[in-house]
């Protein structure tokens, strides 16, 4: 039986509250109106330069575009009767405005979905190796299930903020805009805000449901004289399944491609994916080199670590696959409606769009390829940090060229986003591994699992 | 010197893998195994050295990739740096994204094949080789393993082997 340190408890706790000051400060911080907009870009020795350079580049972003164009068309009115500035100068400073009121909102989503990610992963993860009937990996259940304990807070709070982020994440939801923008009337049919609520409650309630059968039918089968909760879950896993690739495809539609309405891609979910499948079984790792040291797992051998290991390894890869299949076909085709997605991350995040590739790709390529590097719990570990870091990073990227364009920063209100959820993730996930014995009793392929070797 | 060795025959593998651990023990020298199929954990009960194909594997993998980068930085870029649709051909870098699958699959091209062929040099097979086969059985159910007997007592091993469950033994006496 695992409890979770006081020690831990209290680290995670102040990471909360650290984190919860800086993302207040965040909020409160950002300017409400232009005039507090200009005097943050004096105060900034470089906002000069950081505005022209805006100026000139936000005509090649998509969603800069249309948020300005949708600007341009309100400030006429505005400008004739109010002010005599000139009217591309105001025009200029709302878009200005409205990134920089994006900013915490970017900040606080990117954190908060990649802890919920790596929650869902895990569950997915889950799934799969029941369906599978994988022989491996039964010892490891009651660690995966305590990772996804962060699943019903992280997904409440993930589908609050897309609902509540409105024109800030998704430029569909304003209305002048769809008006005079015939494609964006075109999806309506799809982008409008009553259905994108619905579709963000049932995978909501889809994904916890399957969570709590699951973790219900698991305790049962502990007690059980026969293998009918297993059965249960071994169907409910298939069903989840089929779910779950459905719901994480418009999933990865409602909550980050449409934050550039005009752009598509086919093989964005599946780019979602990867990042999420990957990260989450690096967590699990992680989590279970971390007990397994604490000595809770004495029945996890360092078989279980290499393939958890090789797991790491090969879904790295899957994910440079994947990236690079969406990048390849765009890149080589360079049709401009597709173009402007990596215009914008190539011109503005260049290091971090590069340097990605190499935290996610290269790194663990040359880390994990070793047969017996994957047995070794330290290097492991440090891999997973390092995939960690870069997956945090891809979904930065997912989420911030797309809604503060330019204007992005790695500051305060950031780090408490990461540093919060941090907080909240291992609360979440420490508790869920305390309320159980960590040895998933009955489970038919444990003898196996426990006597796996490779 | 005639140099004489024993061929001790089983019909099972787990016999075959208790054999070897006591014939190592009792510090006899095992020459040879002939199995019809791979036996798990017998490399490890004979003590024989693990394998390094993977790292060779590994070594003619980034030569693939080498391959691959010399051979279109020379055509593509320096050589005759043309206009193909508006491909930015200024340098490897410019152009690189469409230069990966070729350089992707020349990096396993290199590495599987090569492989391949260091492993057929390694274990010595080509096509109209000579079998070594000392028992045609072996291909089918029967497992053979070959004892040094030069310097020992011949009755001794022979009772040795067959304690640990031999079918058959053979002496073998190499003029």
């Amino acid at each position: 039986m695992y409890t979770l340190s006081s020690k831990l408890k209290l680290t995670a706790i102040i990471l909360v509250i650290v984190g919860a000051i800086g993302l207040v400060y965040g909020f409160i911080s950002t300017p409400s109106n232009e005039e507090e907009l200009k005097e943050l870009l004096a105060a900034d020795a470089h906002g000069e330069h950081g505005a022209e350079h805006e100026e000139a580049s936000a005509t090649t972003e998509e969603h800069g575009t249309a948020v300005e164009a949708d600007h341009a068309a309100s400030s006429e009115g505005h400008g004739e009767t109010a002010h005599g500035e000139g009217e591309h100068g105001d025009s200029h400073m709302e878009h200005l405005l409205h990134q920089f009121q994006t900013k915490p909102w970017s900040a606080i989503f990117v954190s908060a979905f990649f802890f919920f990610m790596i929650a869902l992963g895990a569950l997915v993860f889950y799934a799969i190796q029941y369906v599978a009937q994988a022989g491996w990996s039964p010892v490891l259940f009651r660690v995966i299930e305590g990772v996804t304990n962060y699943l019903l807070p992280g997904s409440i709070i993930v589908v609050l903020i897309v609902i509540f982020a409105g024109t800030h994440f998704y430029p569909w939801q304003n209305h002048e805009l769809v008006e005079e923008d015939v494609i964006l009337q075109g999806k309506s049919g799809y982008l409008n805000f009553p259905f994108f609520v619905i579709r963000a409650i049932i995978y909501l309630i889809g994904w916890n449901l399957y969570r709590f059968i699951s973790r219900r039918n698991s305790l049962a089968q502990a007690t059980a004289t026969n293998l009918t909760p297993y059965k249960k879950n071994f169907k409910a896993s298939v069903f989840f399944l089929l779910f779950f690739v459905i719901t994480e495809t418009t999933m990865a539609w409602d909550w980050f491609m449409s934050m550039t309405p005009h752009w598509y891609s086919t093989l964005f979910a599946w780019y979602i994916f990867a990042s999420i499948f990957v990260s989450a079984i690096t967590v699990i790792a992680l989590v279970t080199m971390f007990l397994k040291k604490a000595g809770h797992l004495e029945f996890v051998n360092d078989s279980h670590l290499h393939d958890l290991a090789k797991f790491m390894f090969a879904f790295s890869v899957f994910w440079t696959y994947l990236w690079f299949g969406q990048f390849l076909l765009i890149w080589y085709a360079n049709i401009p409606e597709e173009v402007t997605y990596f215009i914008i991350r190539i011109e503005e995040y260049n290091l971090l769009f590069f340097g990605m590739l190499v935290l996610n790709f290269i790194f663990p390529i040359l880390m994990l390829i070793n047969s017996d590097y994957k047995r070794i719990p330290w290097f492991v570990m440090m891999a997973g940090v390092v995939i960690l870091i870069g997956h945090y990073i891809d979904i930065f990227l997912l989420v911030m060229p797309s809604t503060v364009g330019p204007n992005w920063s790695f500051g305060i209100t950031e780090i408490a986003g990461l540093l919060f959820f941090l907080g909240l993730f291992i609360l979440f996930v420490g508790t869920g591994l305390a309320k159980e014995s960590l040895y998933p009793k009955g489970n038919p392929f444990l003898k196996e699992s426990e006597n796996y070797h490779y | 010197m005639a140099s004489k060795t024993i061929h001790a025959i089983y019909n099972d593998d787990d016999l075959l893998l208790h054999a070897v651990k006591q014939v190592r023990e009792a510090r006899y020298h095992i020459g040879e195994i002939y199995t019809p199929f791979p036996v798990h954990g017998l490399d490890k009960a004979v003590g024989e050295a693990p394998t390094r194909l993977a790292i060779t594997s590994f070594l003619y993998g980034i030569t693939g990739l080498s391959v691959a980068v010399l051979m279109m930085n020379y055509m593509m870029v320096q050589d005759w740096p043309q206009d193909i649709g508006g491909k930015p051909s200024f340098s490897f870098l410019t152009n690189m994204p469409s230069f990966i699958p070729i350089m992707f699959e020349l990096t396993v091209f290199f590495a599987a094949h090569l492989m391949v062929i260091t492993f057929y040099m390694r274990s010595r097979l080509a096509p109209f080789k000579k079998a070594e086969n000392p028992d045609p059985r072996t291909t089918d159910d029967m497992f053979l393993m070959e004892v040094d007997a030069t310097n020992h007592n011949v009755e001794d091993l022979t009772k040795f082997l067959y304690d640990t469950g031999a079918a058959e033994i053979k002496l073998i006496d190499n003029k």
